[in-house]
């Protein structure tokens, strides 16, 4: 009855419905990629705006985009160290920014209005896909790290304070990117169901004090993955003696 | 393609992993070129020219400042040693005229000693004369008188 009407309600959500582009022999989630343009166009008509004129004495969207830069930086060196940081930075800041302004595009842009043949618009982080291709990218970007900076040497990490380590530090490397890609998903993908529930349930006020908290988390799990990413980095490029 | 079956959907669900997933991979790392060579740079060239300029004028007030304490010191210790010379000058200047004084009231109290002496002596010699003279007018007097009485008789 009651049970049913909600579960059908719940269908209405739309779980796990894809809009399916195929090209060639390959399937491609369209509403992933499709915001995702549109966030990212947006971020980089921003950010093209704010430094298009760059002055010693920062206005407007300089300054934002200054105290952005100054922010992502901050993160970076404390993380990374002062060593290395600046090699490490774009990446860090660049999966900060797509985290972030994918995470708020998708709670704060009225997708649902724009009706797909199948699947729905939302957050691109809310889709696995995205998450596990960052968490690989990390993944990659410490490996390089290591061994770029350190060479053969990096493997030394595995054993560092005894060998008993090794089976662990093995398994880091496993449940690093596992980690980090199902806490960005789980949570985004969370903060949108329980929106959507709440939305169906009672439309009217009651969802927005979730809505303001989807945003917090949203917000916070971009300085998660960002941080994260870069004390992985760091982690792999210090030197222990 | 790895596909689970989620929340009853016909196709994908909640766990399609396809290729988006490499593309997507593909379009953050171009996504991090991007806003490398339109944001970081960039902003980093200007923020670190600007924290450039602030140290190095720091660097350059506190130079000054340590420069101006070194001065202040400087004239502190010329504003010193000027002050116990005038002290020292005065000083002398002090005892010069004490001793010129002394001498002056020196010279002064001989001078009158002298001349008082002088005057002492004259007086002494004035007296002798007049009661010399005096003496021998009363010696002429009474020679005068015993002619007078020796020539009545």
């Amino acid at each position: 009855m009651f049970f049913n009407s909600l579960l059908t309600n719940f269908a209405a959500l739309e779980v796990g419905q894809h809009l399916y582009w195929q090209i060639g022999n390959i399937r491609l989630h369209g509403q992933v990629f499709l915001t995702s343009w549109i966030l990212l166009g947006a971020l980089l008509v921003f950010i093209s705006l704010g430094t298009k004129k760059m002055e010693n004495d920062p206005k407007g969207l300089q300054n934002l985009l200054e105290f952005l830069w100054d922010y992502i930086r901050d993160l970076a060196r404390t993380q990374i160290g002062e060593k290395v940081y600046r090699d490490w930075m774009p990446f860090i800041g660049t999966l900060f920014l797509f985290v972030f302004v994918s995470n708020w595009g998708g709670a704060l842009i009225p997708w649902r209005l724009i009706k797909l043949p199948s699947g729905e618009l939302g957050a691109p982080t809310a889709d696995i896909n995205t998450t596990i291709a960052l968490a690989l990218l990390v993944s990659l970007s410490y490996f390089y790290a290591g061994l770029s900076n350190k060479g053969w040497r990096y493997f030394e990490y595995y054993v560092h304070p005894t060998p008993i380590m090794l089976p662990f530090k093995i398994l880091e490397d496993f449940t690093k990117p596992l980690s980090l890609s199902f806490r960005l998903f789980g949570n985004i993908l969370a903060d949108e169901l329980v929106v959507g529930v709440l939305v169906f349930l009672v439309p009217l006020i009651l969802p927005i004090p979730v809505m303001f908290l989807g945003l917090f988390t949203s917000a916070i799990q971009a300085l998660i993955f960002a941080t994260l990413a870069a004390y992985y980095i760091g982690e792999a490029v210090e030197e222990h003696h | 393609m790895l596909a689970f079956n989620f929340f009853g959907a016909t196709e994908g669900g909640l766990f399609d992993i396809n290729a988006t997933l490499p593309l997507m991979a593909i379009q953050v790392v171009a996504l991090t070129y991007i806003l490398n060579s339109l944001f970081f740079k960039p902003v980093g060239t200007v923020v670190e020219k600007r924290e450039k300029f602030v140290s190095n004028n720091i660097i350059e007030a506190k130079n000054k400042l340590s420069e101006v304490k070194k001065l202040e010191a400087d004239l502190l210790t010329q504003l010193q040693s000027a002050r116990t010379e005038a002290q020292r000058i005065v000083s002398e200047a002090e005892n010069e005229s004490d001793k010129l004084y002394k001498e002056a009231l020196e010279l002064a109290n001989n001078e009158a000693n002298a001349s008082k002496e002088k005057a002492r002596l004259e007086i002494e010699s004035q007296t002798s004369a007049a009661r010399d003279q005096l003496s021998k007018q009363a010696d002429d007097l009474s020679e005068l008188i015993v002619n007078r009485l020796i020539l009545e008789k």
